[in-house]
């Protein structure tokens, strides 16, 4: 039986329009002096943040992000009715961490690097349903944390290849709420989420996600298309979270390959967006951080402005572990779009 | 979803498409760099190797040894200061091949898992990259040792 809120297989409209109300980023060093920097509410001066261990680093980039939101929108952190957050560790430690500084009902999410619209995706529905108002939707990694999760030392001297990209040091935090449920301006509003399909074409490269993932992403734009009817040219943007330079150029050839040919001047990679290229990232930024840090930083700003009236957000995750990679397990990748419009006076 | 062997040739697909865009590393400067790196440690090994046979008077096997420990400790040194990396990054195998990348790949994961402690991090942790390179060098020689034995009866 179709539920009423959903169109198609795989999409969900949000009846009740939920309303994005306050964002905030917290980034390191190194995105401070990317082409955004100026844009991001905190830019650390050092990759430690001050504190003990990295891992510990990346926990307090994601408290001050979420506690910068929160004083953006003038909320105390008792008013957040859930937390959905998620990061690149095990266990998603450093999300756990920071809500137990916050206090604050929390559901932990792994999506991997898509954690970000999932994030969107799952709040929407608490806040449509009327399960959840406000909802602090975040994510967040680091490079340090992630280059041991996955790779090597950081003092190991290697190389690393053209197609590799380079983990943000970010996070990001998001309030959703109710339409009209709290006396603040509405940055923009979530009207369709699109539920990705776990997709896996046989990549096994661990050093070019990109290619891991651009089929995942693909699927779900081809989902969302077919689902809604609607069409590429209606979005100001088609953004994608860390596919980079290799997964950008995959996903256009993959994509007019299933029918779907999209635009090119109206794409937008934030793993491409957060740093110049002499700034040496390879194929560009990866990470749960690029996404959410660039959503609070860039993207969100824009809507509000009235710069962009309609933008498709969809973060990618490459689902691997260092088990699964060194068992020879294939990398499965997901992508989940959420789109974001702007509000009207 | 389409029968198994269109989801093949859809994956062929995708991998040509994959090896299309992705781009390559750079061969003849990846070899150069290695090349002119590697040689130089190795000419700076031998000119220490002439200075302690020359200044301390040892024997072609000690001043070998000697010459090992100081480009370990150099290693070491420069791993803890983190310019190892760097000089690495640029010369690719021309620092790993040379036992300046036995050193490096034991003192890094020393500093990397310090936080977890001296004993399940930094004593734990020490031959994460190194560990592999030891049991097969050291069983290798083993076994090239036993035949040696044998053939030279």
């Amino acid at each position: 039986m179709q539920s009423e809120n959903r169109i198609g297989y795989q999409t969900v409209e949000y009846r009740s329009r939920p309303v994005v109300v306050a964002t905030a980023s917290a980034v390191g060093p190194r995105e401070g002096k990317g082409p955004l920097g100026s844009m991001f509410d905190l830019v650390a001066d050092k990759a430690d943040f001050g504190q003990e261990s990295y891992e510990q680093a990346e926990a307090a980039l994601l408290r001050e992000a979420c506690r910068l939101c929160l004083s953006k929108a003038d909320l105390g952190e008792k008013s957040v009715q859930a937390m959905l957050g998620g990061d690149l560790l095990n266990q998603i430690m450093a999300s756990s961490l920071a809500a137990r500084a916050l206090k604050v009902p929390f559901l932990g999410l792994y999506g991997a690097c898509s954690t970000m619209s999932e994030g969107l995706l799952v709040g929407g529905m608490l806040c449509d349903g009327g399960y959840a108002s406000p909802v602090l939707c975040t994510a967040g990694s680091h490079y340090a944390t992630a280059e041991r999760q996955y790779r090597y030392p950081l003092e190991y001297g290697n190389q690393r290849t053209p197609a590799a990209q380079w983990t943000v040091t970010g996070a990001g935090a998001t309030l959703l709420a109710r339409s009209g449920s709290l006396p603040l301006r509405p940055m923009a509003a979530l009207t369709r989420g699109c539920i990705g399909r776990v997709v896996d074409m046989g990549v096994s490269d661990a050093n070019n996600m990109g290619a891991a993932m651009a089929p995942a992403a693909a699927a779900t734009l081809c989902a969302y298309f077919d689902d809604t009817g609607d069409v590429p040219e209606n979005f100001d943007r088609i953004i994608t979270g860390d596919l980079g330079y290799v997964g950008s150029e995959l996903l256009l050839e993959w994509c007019q390959k299933m029918g779907h040919p999209l635009p090119r001047e109206r794409m937008m990679d934030c793993g491409l967006a957060i740093y110049y290229p002499e700034q040496d990232s390879h194929a560009g930024g990866s990470g749960c951080g690029c996404s959410a840090s660039v959503l609070s930083a860039y993207i969100l700003p824009r809507l509000q402005r009235g710069e962009w009236q309609r933008v498709l957000f969809m973060a990618t995750g490459a689902l691997l572990s260092t088990t699964s990679s060194q068992q020879g397990e294939t990398i499965p990748g997901v992508a989940h779009a959420v789109v974001l419009e702007g509000v009207r006076e | 979803m389409q029968n198994s062997r269109s989801k093949q040739e859809f994956m062929e697909q995708y991998k040509a498409l994959i090896a299309r865009i992705t781009p390559r590393s750079k061969l003849a400067q990846g070899v150069w760099r290695s090349f002119w790196v590697g040689g130089s440690i190795c000419l700076f090994g031998q000119i220490l190797n002439d200075i302690w046979m020359r200044f301390l008077h040892l024997t072609l096997q000690q001043a070998g040894t000697l010459t090992s420990i100081t480009l370990v400790f150099l290693t070491a040194l420069l791993t803890g200061i983190g310019v190892f990396d760097v000089i690495a990054k640029y010369a690719g195998a021309g620092t790993v091949v040379p036992i300046t990348g036995f050193a490096n790949a034991m003192v890094s994961p020393a500093m990397e898992f310090r936080p977890e402690g001296w004993v399940l991090g930094t004593g734990a942790r020490l031959f994460t990259i190194a560990g592999p390179v030891l049991v097969y060098g050291i069983s290798g020689s083993v076994i090239v040792g036993v035949l040696y034995y044998f053939l030279t009866m």
